[in-house]
Parts: C-alpha cells; structure tokens; sequence
C-alpha cells in the first residue's frame, strides 16, 4: 500500500527499514529487487510510478522511505536513449521528492535501467549538486556497448574497498554477477569531472579480468567502459548504481559454476549478490 | 500543424557503435568498404506543438554529454567531403515504437497531452561509397520494402519533412458479396482474390448457410469464416477423415483425423494409466487444463501451476524477419498470458530452422539470403523477449537448404499459474452473459490483416505485405503488469489473445463460453482512420487482449487501466443469443450462429499413401572407404565444426538468460560457459526451492526415411534430455508442434499423399512414445503450409516434428549438468548402441545416404528410464548427457569442453563389433552418457545392468588446465584430441548479431 507517513523515522530493526521499489513502463526487476530487500530483512513496498506521481508534486513524497530501488528492465523501451523516457518523468514531476530525499540522507540503489536513469537524473556521479538545490544536468552517460547490441554474460567486478560507497563495505576484492545490457559504456562530460570522480573514489566496482584485475576487454568487460568502471557513487556514498545485477545473484546456484563450488566445499550459503542488498540495509539502519 | 524534424546524433569523439556495426555488416556479407559511416536518429513531430516547444522537447531528449541535435538538419560533414545520406524509415501504417515513446516524452516534457504522431527513421551519413553502392547497401542489408521506406540525399540537402501519416478519410462500408449463382471456379477464384483460403466445399457450405437464411453474406462475414475456418485456426487436416495406406500397403479409415486418435489419445491413455496407478495421490490431478485453452496447464505446488506453449511464426518471419519473430515471441507471452485467468510469464525458448547462413547458390527472386533471415528473426526474439523481461531458457538452430524457402521459426513461454485467484480457480474462466467486452492493449490498424488465412496457404511473389506485424514489446509489458493487477483484484471473468484473426477469433471464441456476443467495431480505437469494418474485425495488429469484464467491475477496470496508461475500451457484450453479432455503428457488419461459425465446416475425407521415393544407399564398402580415408580425430573435429553441431552460443549470449533471478542450470554450461546444456533448470518462485526443467528433441532429417522414427526419436530426447538434468519422472508433459510441407495432393504438391502418410506415420510414433514414457500432450500447433513457390522453383520444408518437454523438480538443488566432476569418477554409457547413422550427421560429414534411422523402442527405454531416475534420486549420478547429433563423438567432447578434464575412453564394448567411427557417430536413441563415483560404480552397475551399461572409462585431470579425450579400441590408442582443438572448430566463427 502506498505510504502516507511523510517523515521518516530512525528504524531499530532491519524490518523498520522502508524501500520503495519504484515500477511500472517496461521496468522488469521488480520480483527479484524486493526479494533482495525482503531477504535482507527491510520491508518492501512494490508501487508503480504512476501511483507515486498521483501523490501530486510534494516535496515529502518520498518521506517515509529509507531505500529507494530502481531496478532494472527497459523502461519505455529504452526507445531514445536508455532511461531518457523514465529518467525525464522523474525529472519534471518527481525533481523535488528526489531532492529532498537524497539530502535527508535517503539510500538509493541503481541497477542497470536503473543506474542509467541515475546518470540521466544528475544523481550519479551526483558531484555538482549542493545541498537544497534542484536536481543538476547529467554529467555522465551510459553509451551503446563497443560491441553493438544486448550482451549476457557472469562478469568479475573489482570492489574498491577505499570508495565511500557503503553498499560495497566489506565486499571484495572482487565479486560476480551476471550482466546483461547494450548501452553499458561509461563516458563522463569531461576528463576533468572524470579525474575528479576517479579522485574522490566514486567508482566502487570496475569490471575485471580473470586476476581481479580493472580490464577494458571483451568479454570480460562486456561494454568497453574506460577503466572497466561498471557503477558510481555519489560522495556520500549513499547512492549507488552499476549496471550488472546483484539482484539476480540471491541464491547459490544462480552462479553458473554452483555445482564446481560445491565439489569444492566453497559454495556460500546465499548468493553473493545478497551482500550488497545488507549493505543498504545496515547503512539505513546505522542512520 | 507544423512538422519539426529532429536529428540527433554522437558528438564526434564518442563512437557510433551502429555505424561500426553496419560497416562490419557491409564488409562481411557485400564485400562493400566505406571509409566512415555516422549514424542519425530522426524523429519527424507531427504534434500540435510550437516552435519554442519543440526546442524545449529537443532539449528534454537530447543527451547534453553525448550527443548534438538540431531542429532541421545536422550539418553533413565538411563541405569538401560530402557523405552519401541513406535514410530509412516506416511505411504509412506500420508500427513504430520508437515514435510512440518520443510523443510520450514530448508530452513529459510540456507537461500537456498532444494531439498527432511522432514518425522515426535512422540516417546513415556514408563516406567512401557511391550512390550506387548506398543503394546496394539498402537492397541487400539495411532496408525492407515490405514495411520501410528510403532516401538516398547528397548534401546539400533540404530536410525532408515528408511524414508517412496512414489512412483515409472516407471509411469504406460493409458489402454484400453475392455468392448465389457463382461456378466452383468463380468461387475458387473469390477465394483466392479475397485471400479467404476456403476451398470450393467450403464455399459451398457458407453459400447454403446464407441460402437459408434468405440472404447473401456481407465482406465481414466472409472474412469471418475465412478467418474461424482457416488451416492456421481449425487445424483441417489435423482433424480431417483420412484414407490410410500404410506401408504394408493395407488402407484403412482413420475417422477422427490423427489429432483426435493419436494427440488427444495419448494425453487421455496418460490421464487413465495415472487415475489406474494412483500416481497423483492427494496432490489432485496432474493434468489441469489441455487442449481447452490457450497453452496447457499441468500441477506443480499447492501454489501455482505451470503453463506452457510453443508457437511458430513461420510465414511473416519469411517476409519480415525482424517483425515477423518479434511477434512470434510476444504472440506466444500472450498465449501462455491468456491462458485461464492469466499467467505470471517465466521462461521463453526459441528455436529457428533454417537455410545454412553459408548459402553461396542463387537464390529464386522473392527470397533472403538465409544470412538474413537469421540475423533479423534472431534479433527480432532478442528484442521482444529481452524487452518484456523473460529470461530464454532454451535455444536451437537447424540448418538445411530446404527451410530456405519458409524457415520455421519456433517459440514459446512458460508461465506460472496461481492455483486459484481472489477465490476461484485460476485455470477457469467464468464469462458469462452480460459480461462486458473489452479490447486492451495496442489499437487495430491494417497490420496483420489475412495473418490466419494467409499463413494457412503457401508463400509466393503474390503474398500480402499486410500480413506482416511489428511487435511492441514495451506497450504489451504495460498491459501485463496492468492485467496481472487486474487479475489478482478480480476484475475480470475472461481473458484471451489477439492474435489469428483478430477481434472475429478472440470474440468468437469467447462467445462460446456464454452462449454469443455482440460487438461495435465503430467503438475500436484505431492507428488511423480509413479501415473497412471487416478490416477492423480480422486485424492481427499486436499487443491487444480481448477481455470480460462483469459490469460491476468495469468502472474499477477502466479506473487501473487509465492509470497505467493502457488503452481499454468496452466494444460490446457477451450474450447467449447463439449468434455473434457485429455492428459498426449502425450498421450490420456480421450476425453468424455460433453454431455454424465453430460447426459448420464440411468434412472432407483426405487420402494418405506411403509411397516414399525410392532411394539408393551407399553400400557398407563405400562407407568403410570413406571412412578410412579419415583418421578418427580428423572426423571428430570436422564433426563439432558442423552447422548443426557448432556452439551456438554466439548469437544466444544476446538473449537474456538471468532476468527474474531465478535460472539454475542456464542454456550453456561449463568452465568457459560455451557447451549447450542438455536441459536448463530454472526456480519458478523467489523463496522456494522447486524448479521447472525444459528440454526438446527435433529430428526433420529422419524424416527422410521414417517419419514415425523421427517422431519417437523427438519425443525420445526431450524425455531424455530432461531426465538428465534430474527431472521427476512421473511429472512430465510435452508439447507438440508440427510444421510440414503441404499434404494434399494437388497439381503442385503430386507427393502429398506421401506427405500426409508421413503426418500419419508421426503421428503414431509421438503416439507410442507418450504412452510407453507417460508424457501427456498438453498443448501444440500445427503449421501445414510450409512452401514457397518463387520464380516457378518450389521449396518444401522436410516434415518437422518439435517436441517440448516440460519437467519439474523438487529440489533444484540436486540438478545436474552435463559436466563431469572429478579425476576419479566413471564413465558409462546406457543403452544400447547399434548401427544407426542413416540421416544422421555422419552421413552429412561424409556426404553419404547411409541406412539405418535410428529405431526407439519407448518400452524398452521407459524401463531404462526410469532405472536411471531412481539411481540418480538415490545420489548415484554425478553428471548425465544426452546423446543426440553427432552420437557419443559429439557428447564426450561436450564433457571435455564443459570440465576441462580428461576423458580416457574405450570403444570396444559398445555395440557389437561396431566400427569404432559408427560406435562414435551413431545416433542410437534412448542413450545416457553418465559419470559416478568409483565408490558408487558396484551400487550404480548393479541396479542399471540390465539396461545395456557399458563402462567407458575414466575422468582423469586436466593437463595445464584442458582437458582432453583419449579414445581407445581394440587396445589401441585412435585419438587424442586436446579441448582446444575441438573447441575451435565448435566455435562458429562467422560474425555474431
């Protein structure tokens, strides 16, 4: 049911904590998105984004969440641009919830449309904006992949455990998940913003080679993304997107090599995916 | 209103992946070497917008950090240097999606509801080619005039602000069509001409039917039986009275047509054996719904069901490969959608057959390079699948040059059915009358118009470009995720497809739940103005459901659907007139009792003869010639680099295998992820551990000899494939989906009574099958028509029979893979292995017509079966393969490529005195490659001796981390071949999509 608390209080319990997994236009993540959180142990609202839009333009209609989820899927079928349709909508009639939630020191988690309706927003590398202020221009874009056209694929990502970002604590060196998306690439405005997000360590995980290693090559960077950057965050570290999907690696035998593991006695009792869903958990329970 | 035109593309440091891509495309198939391609995104704005509006939308869906745009035109390069400009966009009418997303952001982006359309095309700015060669470019690679249109500009150019708006202003009325009085060749001609595809009784059958009404029929109730009564709807010849001579050459009459006395008979010969054994127990019966309804259903948990259907989408992906797959696969999400109350989509698979992509002989005029073929229908199922957010859990390609005429394009969905919904059961509709009707989704154009009729007849240079659709993957999601909503609060009592024929199927079939209906079509919402009422009854155009909903839950309906932005409106209501009744305004477009509609079509008694033609065998001295004169290991990498034995995985590593977050075992497997699985595994719900297992046998080859053998052969390897993977053996059903040449005898068709033994002969076979291994039918589709005739030259697909297994664990996590698992463990081979190489892939490799089609005894294998599933349920099996193409060459090096480990192997016990290439590339059915335990092996051999194990040897390590596969004979070593060598002849080297 859709929320009428408009403040939000400090959650003691992991169930306290509130995500909002926003729906709807061709979005498709929604199941395995809330099992995560669910899993994690938050309490999870489905709501499709026109139910939110109906609460009119407040600034408080986001109030009551901890977490916001945008997940992935092709909203309005990626048609333009990857997340431009969606992104736009949250833009023009949501811009101030979004803003208010973000200072409040709301948690927002971006995978793949996700993460580009992010970017498009301003909320990622989100280094421009100041506090109070409306939403900024994009400053970043996720491009079509070098290799045209949708790619499926496990990749490895390096975790960079010196980034601020507190969905990716504890996790690493490196960690897998499956990726899978065509407009994937990460170019930034310019090589000054980019030096400047690479400076600030906004950029926890990165794709890499079979040594852990950042690597800018097929397949094992599926998009060609300089520096093998796969996801950002914002200063804060609260906002998070990345375009492979942690919410499609909840169990153990969704691993491709599940069975090799467990010949090895390594298989992990969840899917490693889960991990960064706790993260988000805790850092909304820390406050 | 103005038109603004919109360009928009990459700043010219970021790459233009299209451009690179449609290079690399030139290069490969024309031979064409641009110097440099730009691509450019156009969106023409129809909209009741000003001119600061559409600057404020240019600025609103333009990216600020990648791309420029202009209003007008773009600058085309530096003025000395001038592109040759290639732009494709739609023809009048044909969907655009694109265009449909770029309106709502418009829309967005002023903050208001426009009036108009948004029309989009692609420029491709070319440097280094000549107008002529653009042109080429356009023919060969980048344009179908079936549904696109071109320009070729050279700089400087005016931009083109010429919009392909459809319709007409005048709508056309319903007319009589006076059949009284007509000779059997004016009515076969009306027929024809009308694209009815009704033969001459059946003309006669409606001529008496409006005699004794005292009136002629109008276009629309023509149309509407042409449409109730096609092949592609009433399956004829599946159900027609047949004259049988079989092989033996005694005749006998088959009275209820083989679908009734082999399809449904074996589901029901299932259903009685379990009622007899007892085998559901409390569980309630196995098989919920078949044959009665969309897809079929089958019990799973006390929580959902599972659903399953396999269309094909032959005819339009001929014509429009792209769309034309597109729709097969959202036309089936719709089928298993619409199944009951609805179904939660889980799974699609797809399968093509199709002419080999190397094609290099002329083809008849009328036809794509199979090349092409291949990459739109594989492009079109990437698109509509990956965008409606269902992982592909199985894929296959087949390749022979007789698909190169129609190619079958095969897919399905697997959905989960809720064992009951706001109180009723799920898998039952309740329409009753007085229910209101109502049209969800996409609006009707003249898409798809004739798609039944037309596919029920053969393709040739006549065909209709109307009966091509495009799919719109994103505008039927919406509807979905808004249905299932609607669904779960109630709201409706009825739910079907859009799909053959249009409003007059979905209505007509509905109207049999109450009893008749009575449509407006005037109430229809449109693409464009100008349809004919008949138009608007039998359009095919995508995305749109046909819905009853109660009165009292209409406004709450209408209420969901506003709010998700999906288009519903009431165009009638369901009765128990008996009649279907459609009006257009006004107007009487159609009053036809139902009766007549679904139970008027004349029998005709069809003759079948086993005469097949005569053909010549290599004798066993020009095999053992050939044979030697390739040493072992040479026969076995040539094999994996065959086209029907290659990865694969090139071209499936675009379809989504992950979304939903639930799939175990994917479609590849092991270390370098690149081996087809033999069967994927998926859960069916976040939080429980029970899975669906899907796997499939399709043998078109076989057919060639024995169609009844390739039947069993079919049904036999989906059985066994799912097996396998630890399915369940008494939870499994199949689906069947025939696609055959045309089997009535005819001027053009002299072997079709030769062809529809054949459809007798598998029918049998699948029969035999079901029966001995307990695999009830729950669904299918038969596509009769499979020929095209261009340019006088006749090509006929070879009778293909997919089977679709559907299995179901309890615990995923006891699934298995091919894959073997350590140094130590055994290998064995069960079943048995006999000389059975005819059509099979050796033959192919040697370019030999070997004899011998493999031969399944489903008693036999049953028995062996189920030993094999109570081994594996006691923890005895480590890893299990199927053996299908290729034989048991084909299956170890499977092993090798999946473990990257050694396989030390010796021929000598399988079968008797075999020559070890026959033991290797026989295609023996009913034959399981497993590996166990050397502590196991005494408990394993001792419960499946009887069922014909061999042991072949050992898994031994890897050598610097590859495996390998030493075979061994007669104590002699005849091959060692290291992983990558066979793994670069299984890579398909060409280019991937």
């Amino acid at each position: 049911m859709p929320s009428e608390v408009t403040t939000r209080p400090a959650p003691k319990e992991a169930r306290d904590v509130r995500v909002l997994v926003l729906t709807g236009y061709g979005l498709n993540c929604e199941a395995e998105t809330a099992a995560g959180f669910s899993r994690a142990g938050a309490t999870v609202e489905l709501v499709h984004l026109s139910e939110i839009l109906d609460r009119g333009a407040r600034a408080d209609a986001l109030a009551g969440y901890h977490i916001l989820a945008f997940i992935g899927g092709f909203s309005f079928g990626d048609h333009i641009q990857s997340g431009r349709v969606f992104a736009n909508r949250l833009r023009f009639r949501l811009g101030e919830a979004l803003c208010r939630f973000v200072d409040d020191g709301g948690l927002a988690l971006g995978v793949c449309n996700g993460f580009q309706t992010l970017v498009c927003l301003g909320l990622l590398p989100g280094v421009s904006r100041a506090r109070g202020t409306p939403l900024a221009a994009q400053q970043a874009a996720l491009v079509h992949n070098d290799r045209l056209g949708y790619f499926d694929t496990w990749v490895k990502l390096a975790v960079d455990t010196e980034s601020p970002c507190v969905w990716t604590r504890g996790i690493g060196p490196t960690i897998e998940m499956p990726s899978r998306h065509g407009e994937g690439k990460l170019l930034f405005l310019d090589d000054s913003l980019r030096d400047e997000i690479l400076a600030s360590r906004l950029v926890p995980v990165r794709y890499a080679d079979a040594s852990g290693a950042p690597t800018e090559v097929w397949p094992d960077n599926p998009n060609g993304s300089p520096g093998g950057v796969a996801g950002l965050c914002d200063p804060t570290g609260r906002i998070f997107g990345l375009m492979p999907h942690p919410d499609a690696y909840l169990y153990p035998e969704n691993h491709p090599d599940w069975i090799r593991q467990h010949d090895a006695g390594a298989l992990p009792a969840a899917g490693l995916g889960l991990r960064i869903f706790e993260n988000g958990v805790r850092a909304a329970l820390a406050g | 209103m103005p038109i603004y035109r919109l360009e928009i593309e990459n700043r010219p440091a970021v790459p233009d992946a299209l451009a690179t891509k449609t290079a690399q495309t030139l290069s490969a198939w024309l031979g064409l070497s641009p110097a440099r391609i730009r691509t450019r995104k156009v969106y023409l704005c129809d909209l009741d917008m000003s001119e600061a509006e559409a600057h404020k939308v240019l600025a609103a869906i333009a990216d600020p950090v990648i791309e420029v745009a202009a209003l007008g035109a773009l600058p085309d390069g530096e003025p000395g240097d001038p592109p040759v400009i290639l732009t494709v966009s739609f023809l009048p009418g044909v969907t655009d999606a694109v265009g449909k997303s770029v309106k709502t952001a418009c829309e967005d982006a002023l903050g208001r509801a426009l009036a108009g359309q948004v029309y989009t095309g692609t420029m491709y700015l070319v440097w280094g080619l000549g107008r002529t060669d653009v042109a080429r470019a356009a023919a060969e690679v980048l344009h179908n005039p079936l549904i696109q249109r071109i320009r070729i500009d050279e700089p400087p150019r005016r931009p083109d602000l010429g919009v392909p708006r459809a319709g007409a202003t005048s709508t056309p009325r319903t007319e009589i069509v006076a059949l009284r009085g007509l000779s059997d060749e004016a009515l076969e001609r009306l027929s024809r001409e009308r694209l009815l595809a009704l033969s001459v009784p059946e003309m006669h059958a409606t001529r008496a039917h409006f005699e004794a009404e005292g009136r002629e029929p109008t276009d629309a109730e023509l149309e509407c039986i042409a449409q109730t009564w096609s092949e592609h709807c009433k399956h004829k010849i599946f159900n027609a009275p047949i004259d049988y001579t079989d092989p033996e050459g005694n005749t006998r009459r088959i009275e209820r047509g083989v679908f009734k006395t082999y399809v449904v008979a074996a589901t029901e010969d299932v259903r009685k054996a379990r009622a007899s054994s007892g085998i559901d127990g409390d569980a309630g019966d196995f098989l919920v719904s078949v044959f009665s309804d969309n897809a079929g259903v089958v019990r799973f948990t006390d929580e959902c069901h599972l659903v399953y259907k396999v269309e094909t989408h032959n005819s339009p992906s001929a014509l429009d490969p792209y769309g034309g797959a597109m729709t097969g696969i959202v036309g089936v999400n719709r089928d298993s959608f619409g199944c009951g109350l609805g179904a939660d989509l889980l799974a699609n698979v797809w399968g093509y057959c199709l002419g080999k992509p190397n094609h290099t002989g002329t083809l008849p005029k009328g036809l794509m390079p199979p090349r092409r073929i291949r990459d739109g229908v594989h492009h079109g199922v990437i698109d509509g699948g990956n965008q409606s957010g269902i992982p592909y859990m199985r894929g296959f390609e087949l390749f022979d040059d007789r698909f190169t005429g129609k190619p079958l394009v095969y897919c399905g969905t697997v959905a989960a059915m809720p064992v009951t919904t706001a109180g009723r059961p799920t898998h039952e509709k309740f329409t009753a009358p007085g229910d209101r009707i109502v049209m969800i989704g996409g609006r009707v154009g003249k898409d798809g118009i004739h798609g039944a009729t037309f596919s029920s007849v053969e393709l040739n240079e006549s065909s209709p470009v109307q009966a091509v659709q495009i799919g719109d993957p994103i505008t039927q999601k919406m509807m979905f995720d808004m249905l299932a909503e609607a669904r779960d609060r109630g709201l409706y009592s009825g739910i079907t497809d859009n799909g053959a024929g249009g409003l007059s199927s979905s209505v007509g079939e509905m109207a049999e739940a109450s009893g008749g209906a009575e449509i407006d079509l005037a109430r229809v919402p449109l693409k464009y103005p100008g349809l004919a009422p008949w138009e608007i009854l039998v359009s095919e155009a995508q995305e749109r459901m046909t819905v009853a909903v109660p009165p009292d839950k209409l406004e709450a309906f209408f209420a969901l659907a506003a709010r998700r932005e999906v288009e519903a409106t009431e165009i009638g209501t369901f009765t128990n007139s008996g009649r279907l009744v459609v009006r257009y305004g006004e107007e009487k477009a159609c009053d036809l009792p139902l009766a007549f509609l679904h139970g008027g079509l004349p029998k005709v008694v069809r003759t079948a003869r086993w005469s097949p033609p005569a053909r010549a065998f290599a004798t066993a001295v020009e095999r053992d010639k050939a044979l030697a004169a390739r040493p072992i290991g040479n026969l076995v990498v040539s094999m994996l680099a065959q086209p029907n034995i290659r990865s694969g995985d090139r071209y499936a590593r675009h379809y989504d295998h992950e979304v939903k977050g639930l799939a175990v075992v994917k479609p590849f497997v092991g270390v370098s992820r690149d081996v087809p699985a033999t069967a994927t595994v998926m859960r069916v719900r976040h939080g429980r551990d029970e899975g669906v297992v899907l796997g499939e046998g399709i043998h078109p080859h076989y057919s060639d000899l024995d169609a009844h053998a390739m039947a069993l052969a079919c049904a036999d390897e989906g059985v066994r494939r799912i097996l396998c993977a630890g399915a369940r053996i008494d939870r499994m059903a199949a689906l069947d989906n025939f696609c055959w040449p045309d089997p009535i005898k005819s001027a053009t068709t002299p072997d079709g009574e030769h062809k529809l033994a054949q459809l007798v002969r598998a029918c049998e076979g699948l029969y035999e099958a079901c029966v001995a291994y307990g695999l009830p039918l729950i669904s299918g589709k038969d596509s009769m028509k499979n020929d095209a005739t261009m340019g006088g030259v006749k090509i006929s697909v070879p009778p293909t029979l997919l089977v679709s297994v559907i299995g179901q664990m309890k615990d995923v996590r006891r699934a298995l893979t091919l894959s073997p698992r350590a140094p130590g463990d055994v290998v064995y081979l069960l079943g048995e292995t006999e000389n059975m190489c005819g059509e099979s892939e050796l033959s192919r490799l040697l370019g030999l017509s070997l004899e011998g089609v493999p031969r399944t005894d489903p008693k036999r294998f049953a028995a062996l079966y189920h030993a094999f599933a109570a081994v594996h349920e006691a923890g005895l099996v480590r890893s299990a393969h199927v053996l299908s193409r290729g034989g048991l060459a084909v299956a170890l090096s499977h092993l090798v490529m999946a473990s990257e480990l050694g396989l030390s192997i010796s021929l000598d016990a399988v079968g008797q005195g075999l020559a070890p290439a026959i033991a290797l590339f026989s295609e023996s059915t009913g034959r399981i490659l497993l590996t166990a335990r050397a502590e196991d092996a005494a408990a394993l051999e001792a419960r499946l001796a009887p069922h014909a194990l061999v042991r072949l040897g050992a898994v031994e390590p890897g050598v610097s981390g590859r495996g390998y596969v030493r075979i061994r004979h007669g104590g002699q070593t005849l091959t060692e071949l290291g992983s990558d060598a066979l793994r670069r002849a299984f890579q398909e080297e060409s280019h991937a999509v």
